[in-house]
């Protein structure tokens, strides 16, 4: 970008930035940067400027390279939780599309800042995670990239088994929840009798990334609808050329863009809050990206008339299609609750680390309805062994309510 | 002073290779995962009817991380319409098992849980590659001693004298620029012809060699020189046998040409010299061309001794075990005539006695063996192997069992 466009851009910047603030947001400082395409989606693919090496991030980084080179999606921007507060522009953007983009980061800025779930998130994670990288790296030196590579697979197959509400770094202390801790990662790392120190470092590790990216999985819907919201509400106040204008209104229609297989948590959350918005006013809203998640802020606002509005439904596969089956608000609540209820993911939790007297781990599916997929189990398992080194077992349920136990003995997986 | 509310910056990014590297360690993941899947690539249908170097897509189960997941085929979700969407509107089609596409998925990147597969693109070359790393024809011997040999030539002299069709333009060249040179009649490479154009051709009328003379001088003129020797040669012929009658059903056809199609893969890659004749038959044997073999279909009732009788017709007339290296390959549902069992198990103990290896294979998706399979069975011979196929993945199994070197027991 040459010096031009850079003024421009800054004095777009500033200017936004100003609008923000007497509209009420409350944001940390912002650092801009501006980088090709090729380092945004690197950065897209880590989730972060610098982070250790590991195949799957090669793997998410060759499918956005290609749907890049492909012309099939471009990443605009990536803006990183952190003070100050890291935001990554495409250098090939417009003015315009700079101008939406940082109308959209300084609502995430501002929602990172001051919801509740973010509150205790490390701020500093941008070092933190290139310090994580080196250690590492040497590692991979010390043991070599495959053994390193044995445990990071394993730890990050059990990665987001981790108590986002327990204070991070407190060495031994579980929250017990009933007959259990949900911190699985953790109680392996310091439980496991077979673990070596460096092995025990990489699940520390793996945990604590997991703790900085977890409330960015509970809030969604209403963290982008957040974003989406002050985007639409702080260009609408610029003045913007005519061109400008129908340029805003296409990127705007791509953003928030529906179809019939998904929801769009763009779309949803910001169609939620301007409904909130028409009947309690911009102080409600204010309040409620404080203190909500996504499945308190579902349970509590979506009403019917949303429902009805924004043409949600459930849909199930039927023979050969996917079929309408319901447009009832209660059940497509429940279902979208229970899609977004812990990050999404299945509720587990370590029960016992000497199961049957015998150093084996029981761990415990808690059932809410939906039933693990046992393909997973087959390849998941067997990696927890690794960790543990001993016969491992997952207690869960089927649909019939009959509790099923598979086990895993290291070679093959069981159900009982 | 307060701090600024933001900072831009434009940083040379150029240090960023970590991408690259860990896409590397991913493509090996991948192929250690094709490795790890083969005797269920071997039989993926999009390959078995792919044409040439096309790239195939072939899901690999276990390239997406493993995590405790739910299962939510057949669960309810929630999906968004347009407006107006009523109960029992189709949204969208599903595919077969795995590998289904979520209605809208594509569009932008999506937070429903991804679908459970990881497709890897890869060549048909590329997985021959891997499927036929360590295969081979066993016991391939080079046939006979002298009188096997075949004639060749090769290039190995360079001479001054010799025919005018052999000419080395490059050393001619070379050895006019070099005599030139040296006498000071100028040189170097001049911007006129110095070659003529007659020499570029194969021979050149005599006066036209004279004319020459004053740019290249018959002193320069170098002829490349042959020697004759005899190469020997391994030659080989592969009958691969089919029953394409009525009770072999869509299954056994589709198991047997999956079969047949690695094995001229096969071949056609590690073998200079492999004939390979196509013998399909119902009651009757017919040699037909490789197309015809893997795509028409045939009806009528089962006489596996025609095929057997075929294959030492055409051993008899036209390769003789002496010169030839000679394997057989029959693929049956076992389906046959009782009344011609007998003679099948007879015709293949003759056979046994000109070929390396026999191999049969019967595809049997259901139950028990028939009377062919235990007709067969009775055959001892070190050049016979068998192979029951019940599902795909038997035809990677099959493939390894026949094509090691000395087969077992």
């Amino acid at each position: 970008m040459h010096t031009a466009q850079l003024q421009a851009l800054e004095h777009s910047i500033a200017e936004i930035t100003e609008m923000a603030v007497e509209e009420g947001l409350d944001f940390f400082p912002m650092r801009y940067e501006i980088c090709p395409a090729e380092v945004l989606y690197s950065i897209g693919a880590y989730g972060m400027p610098t982070r250790f090496a590991h195949w799957s991030f090669g793997k998410a980084y060759q499918r956005m390279k290609s749907a890049y080179d492909h012309g099939l999606s471009v990443i605009y921007e990536l803006v990183i939780n952190s003070d100050p507060c890291y935001a990554f522009l495409l250098d090939r953007n417009t003015l315009l599309q700079n101008k939406l983009i940082v109308a959209h980061v300084l609502g995430h800025s501002d929602f990172f800042k001051n919801n509740a779930m973010f509150s205790r998130t490390d701020r500093g994670m941008v070092e933190r995670m290139a310090v994580f990288a080196d250690r590492m790296r040497i590692f991979e030196q010390a043991y070599g990239s495959e053994e390193v590579e044995k445990y990071l697979d394993a730890g990050l197959a059990i990665q987001e088994h981790i108590d986002p509400h327990e204070r991070f770094g407190r060495e031994g202390g579980f929250r017990e929840t009933e007959g259990g801790t949900k911190d699985v990662i953790g109680f392996i790392a310091s439980n496991s009798r077979m673990l070596e120190d460096w092995q025990r470092e990489i699940l520390y590790m793996l945990r604590g990334e997991m703790h900085y990216f977890w409330p960015q999985m509970e809030t969604k819907i209403l963290n982008e609808g957040w974003a989406t919201f002050w985007h639409l509400r702080l260009l609408r106040r610029l003045a913007l050329e005519e061109e400008e204008i129908l340029e805003f209104a296409k990127m705007n229609a791509g953003v928030i863009q529906t179809a019939p297989g998904r929801v769009n948590p763009y779309h949803l959350g910001l169609r939620m809050l301007e409904y909130v918005e028409r009947r309690e006013g911009l102080e409600a809203l204010f309040e409620l990206r404080e203190t909500e998640s996504d499945v308190s802020f579902l349970r509590g606002y979506l009403s019917r008339d949303m429902v009805e509005e924004m043409d949600l439904f459930l849909f199930e596969r039927q023979d050969r299609v996917y079929r309408v089956t319901d447009k009832e608000t209660e059940k497509v609540r429940d279902t979208l609750i229970r899609e977004r209820a812990n990050g999404g993911f299945p509720y587990i939790t370590a029960m016992d680390d000497d199961y049957q007297g015998r150093g084996e781990l029981l761990l415990l599916h808690r059932y809410e309805g939906l039933e693990l997929d046992r393909k997973y189990v087959d390849r998941t398992l067997p990696l927890v062994h690794r960790l543990w080194g001993k016969p491992v077992h997952l207690e869960t349920r089927g649909e019939n309510q009959r509790t099923v136990r598979y086990s895993c003995d290291g070679q093959r997986v069981a159900a009982g | 002073m307060q701090h600024p509310l933001f900072i831009l910056s434009q940083e040379d990014w150029s240090l960023h290779r970590k991408g690259e590297q860990d896409q590397l360690r991913h493509q090996r993941k991948v192929k250690e995962a094709l490795r790890d899947n083969l005797a269920d690539l071997v039989s993926e249908e999009s390959i078995i009817t792919s044409q040439g170097d096309r790239i195939v897509k072939v899901p690999v189960r276990s390239m997406d991380e493993p995590r405790f997941r739910y299962d939510y085929s057949d669960k309810p979700r929630v999906g968004q319409g347009g407006g107006g969407t009523s109960v029992g509107d189709v949204i969208g089609q599903a595919g077969d098992g795995g590998q289904e596409a979520m209605p809208g998925q594509g569009r932008e990147a999506g937070d429903l849980p991804g679908s459970d597969y990881y497709e890897a693109e890869i060549t048909v070359d590329e997985l021959a590659e891997l499927v036929l790393e360590d295969l081979q024809l066993p016991k391939l011997k080079p046939k006979g001693a002298e009188d096997l040999t075949v004639p060749d030539v090769r290039f190995h002299d360079v001479r001054p004298k010799g025919l005018i069709g052999n000419v080395d333009k490059r050393r001619t060249l070379m050895q006019a620029l070099k005599r030139q040179a040296l006498s000071g009649q100028g040189g170097g490479f001049a911007p006129q012809p110095v070659f003529p154009s007659a020499l570029a051709g194969s021979a050149a009328p005599a006066d036209q060699q004279a004319g020459v003379r004053g740019l290249i001088r018959q002193e320069d003129m170098r002829f490349k020189t042959w020697e004759e020797f005899r190469k020997p040669q391994s030659s080989a012929v592969v009958f691969a046998m089919m029953d394409t009658s009525g009770s072999m059903g869509r299954f056994e056809k589709y198991l047997s040409r999956s079969f047949f199609f690695w094995m001229v893969r096969f071949l056609r890659t590690k073998y200079e010299d492999v004939r390979i004749c196509f013998l399909a038959h119902d009651t009757e044997a017919k040699q037909v061309d490789e197309e015809a073999f893997f795509t028409k279909g045939q009806s009528g009732g089962t006489r596996c001794s025609s095929v057997y009788r075929l294959a030492l017709e055409l051993i008899e007339r036209e390769y003789p075990p002496s010169l030839y290296n000679t394997y057989a390959f029959h693929f049956s549902d076992g389906d046959n005539l009782d009344s011609d069992n007998g003679a099948t198990a007879e015709l293949a103990k003759k056979l046994l006695e000109s070929v390396h290896l026999l191999g049969y294979g019967e595809i049997r998706q259901y139950g028990q063996g028939g009377r062919l399979w235990e007709t067969m069975n009775g055959i001892r011979h070190e050049a016979f192997s068998r192979s029951v196929l019940r599902d795909k993945s038997d035809v990677y199994r099959t493939l390894r069992e026949f094509f090691r070197e000395e087969a077992e027991g």
